[in-house]
């Protein structure tokens, strides 16, 4: 998995290894049965086939052994599933809605905000120099470190999906529905994740830019935002995905 | 496994209807399953061709052959569609559940033989309509439609106005009616056609899969028809079943469609676990370990089947509760599966193997559908399945138990029944090179799946980040390899069709204990018209 810049992200990461290492044996196992299958029990090697077809206590085993090992997945992973879907109390909350073929972008005036703002992906021919084709925006969505955010997303058309794998987050974005995540990110930096539900020809073209920076960059952030995406119009004309 | 004390025999000279009469009218079982294996092959190739077309644009980033994603995802919709629908589907029903539950049993024919016939048409007219959705517009200004063989809507409600996802929808509504009868006439022939002294306890494992998945096809299909016609009234007549300005909602689309699509994941590849019994049984020259558990692992698989659909809408804002709910029905799933492959296991244990082309697919299979089947326990972890729902990783699994899994043993099938279907022996040589070369193109192909969707690869895509490049390649190679493995397939089926060595009524040996290997091959037109008498023969 990509590296995780959140708590819950990280668990998340160590509870895919740890199946992974669980999945890994299984198959390992029955590689090995099956490598001494062909090694031991062809027909040059042994010409007289057994008649055996039960055994109680292999049938009982191979039931309750896979229903331990069930059992021992369940667990971690429903602790899991409480943490990622109750929200704890959140430092703010931003409300992202899907569009085709990009994202919006709103923060509340209560909470230093009253704006919002479209998030376009840059065109391969207007990129600088470092910025990764395919997942540059123009307006990046900016979070302060340490708080907790809570994320409202919604769609204004067509199903997208907000992702952002190193934070270990998606959640589908469903026109008239009001759906919710959270996160927490430890880390200053530029992630990035993309739209992970169909939704036509601009699919693969909006992607999703989270700059984490600390507190005081946060509030110059917002006060430079306030300005910049006052005039906004939010009823721009769809931008049409070309080529790249 | 019961052995028929009254061997069948040949009857009387048959008089062969008319080429039409035969091969348009048919209401012969094994000739109705020759249509299906034929059909399906043809749409195999069509399905298969689609895929190559992505694959050549994945094998690097940027936009090479394909004018922008929606035509890209297009192709992406119809490869699913075709392979589901036209491909695994009519091959194992149509055309292996037709040629052998009769002969199994000692039926003459299916219950129904003239609604068989019907069933097939009306897959054949279904493909048609599909076909012809590739060239009339879906989206404004392109062709076809490209919104997933799952068709989600808005996307294709508003986002498709043109008329190529209407002529989807009645090709889905026609192909759906034929399996909806022929799944009456399996469940009615198995009940009501077995021979005196076939109890359902000493049924074959194939007929018993069979029997399942024509169960699952009954009362699953109706809830698709259901919502592929909410979609076409949604998109034609005025409702918003999936509107949300009207009071409708795109989810309730998800859980009917789903509803249907995860015992549909079953109908796949129940068939398969019957083919890979008889055939791992035959050449082990060992019965199955375990029939009982083996009979009721399937069923199991069936019926649970059924309460799990929404895994696969984690990411839709389902609650905690429902979440958790599913997340535990989803790996109860994985207890009945691992009973059937550590039978098949132990039905090899102790055997005398011959590992002849047949065998070496079933056993591949035996291998990678439990590689496929455990990353379905990891996305049956909802925390999990958060980040890898819609990526790559999914993409893999399920190519895994269906390309390695249900194709594996349609393969296994082909080279396991050839003789008896056409009464010419396939060089073994052949199909052990077509397994190798497949095992190895789509190990390439798929495995680096995983790894794009570990590292945050999205599916449907037509374009990615640079970042994903290195596996792209690779994958796309394995695909060209599995492609010369089919050439060598094609290569040996017109060989021995020049050949023309003769097959023996038996040609596997003692391992072979299933009523299809009492009689000649191929068969007569007719056979069992007087039915044979299944006697204990007590081990």
């Amino acid at each position: 998995m990509q590296g995780m810049v959140t708590e819950l992200g990280r668990d998340m990461s160590s509870f895919h290894t740890y199946l992974v290492w669980l999945i890994t044996a299984i198959c390992l196992f029955v590689l090995a049965l099956i490598v001494v299958i062909v090694a031991r029990f062809n027909e040059n090697r042994n010409p007289v086939p057994s008649r055996t077809t039960h055994n109680t206590l292999l049938e009982v085993a191979w039931t309750i052994v896979p229903v331990l090992i069930l059992v021992a997945i369940a667990i971690p992973s429903f602790r899991l599933l409480r943490q990622q879907l109750i929200t704890p109390p959140a430092d703010l909350v931003v409300k992202v809605t899907g569009f085709s073929w990009y994202w919006g972008y709103e923060y509340p005036a209560d909470q230093g905000g009253g704006f919002k703002f479209d998030s376009n992906m840059v065109d391969a021919k207007d990129l600088k120099q470092g910025q990764p084709r395919l997942l540059t925006v123009d307006n990046e969505m900016v979070v302060p470190v340490g708080k907790t955010v809570k994320v409202q997303v919604t769609a204004a058309d067509v199903l997208h999906s907000f992702a952002m794998p190193s934070f270990g987050i998606k959640v589908d974005a469903i026109p008239g529905r009001l759906n919710e995540t959270w996160f927490r990110a430890d880390a200053e930096g530029v992630y990035h994740g993309q739209c992970s539900e169909l939704c036509g020809n601009g699919h693969p073209y909006m992607p999703i830019t989270i700059r984490v920076v600390s507190e005081q960059q946060y509030a110059a952030w917002l006060t430079e935002a306030k300005q910049k995406f006052a005039s906004t119009d939010s009823l721009a004309p769809v931008k049409l995905a070309t080529a790249q | 496994m019961a052995h028929a004390a009254d061997a069948a025999h040949a009857d009387h000279h048959d008089h062969l209807p008319s080429f039409w009469r035969r091969w348009f009218y048919s209401t012969n079982h094994k000739d109705i399953g020759t249509l299906y294996l034929i059909f399906g092959f043809t749409a195999g190739i069509v399905g298969g061709l689609l895929s190559i077309g992505m694959r050549l644009e994945l094998q690097e980033p940027g936009l090479q052959f394909f004018s922008n994603p929606q035509a890209f995802n297009v192709f992406v919709t119809g490869h699913g569609l075709i392979m589901v629908f036209f491909m695994v589907m009519p091959t194992l029903i149509g055309g292996f559940g037709n040629w052998f539950v009769p002969l199994m049993i000692g039926a003459p024919d299916m219950a129904f033989p003239r609604m068989n016939n019907i069933s097939y048409w009306l897959t054949v007219s279904a493909f048609a309509l599909m076909l012809c959705s590739l060239f009339v517009e879906g989206a404004p200004g392109s062709l076809g439609f490209g919104g997933g063989w799952t068709v989600y809507p808005p996307l294709s409600t508003a986002g498709h106005p043109g008329p190529a996802l209407d002529f989807g929808i009645l090709a889905l509504h026609l192909a759906g009616a034929a399996s909806i009868l022929g799944a009456i006439n399996f469940i009615t022939t198995i009940l009501n056609m077995r021979a005196p002294g076939m109890t359902l306890h000493k049924m074959p494992l194939f007929a018993w899969a069979m029997l399942v998945t024509a169960f699952l096809l009954l009362l699953s299909l109706p809830v698709l028809a259901g919502a592929i016609t909410m979609l076409l009234t949604d998109r034609n007549f005025g409702t918003t079943f999936f509107d949300p300005s009207g009071g409708g909602d795109p989810v309730l689309y998800q859980h009917l469609f789903w509803f249907f699509g995860h015992p549909e994941v079953y109908i796949m590849i129940l068939p398969a676990f019957g083919i890979v019994s008889h055939i791992i049984s035959t050449f082990s020259k060992k019965p199955i370990f375990g029939y009982l558990g083996m009979a009721y692992a399937m069923v199991a698989i069936g019926v649970v089947g059924f309460v799990v659909w929404a895994h696969h809408m984690y990411t839709v804002g389902l609650s905690l509760q429902t979440q958790a709910y599913f997340v535990f029905a989803t790996m109860v799933i994985a207890v009945p599966t691992g009973v059937k492959i550590f039978s098949w296991i132990a039905t090899m244990w102790g055997g005398s193997i011959k590992f002849n082309a047949a065998m070496q697919w079933a056993v591949g299979f035996v291998f990678l559908f439990t590689v496929g089947g455990v990353t379905g326990v990891v996305l049956a972890n909802a925390p999990v399945d958060r980040y890898m729902h819609d990526t790559y990783y999914v993409v893999a699994h399920f190519h895994y138990v269906l390309s390695l899994g249900a194709v594996f043993v349609i393969f296994a099938g082909i080279y396991y029944w050839f003789p008896k279907m056409t009464g010419y022996v396939f060089p073994d040589w052949i199909g052990r090179l077509h397994f190798w070369i497949s095992f190895i193109g789509a190990n390439v192909l798929f495995f680096p799946m995983h790894f794009l969707g570990l590292s945050g690869m999205p599916r449907r895509y037509a374009d990615y980040p640079d970042a994903f490049a290195g596996w792209n390649l690779v994958s796309s190679i394995g695909a060209y390899i599995f492609v010369a493995g089919l050439f060598v397939f094609i290569f040996g089926v017109v060989y021995a069709f020049n050949r023309k060595e003769k097959a023996a009524g038996n040609p596997w040996g003692e391992g072979a204990t299933t009523l299809e290997w009492t009689l000649p091959s191929p068969p007569p037109f007719h056979q069992f018209e007087t039915l044979p008498r299944i006697v204990e023969t007590g081990h």
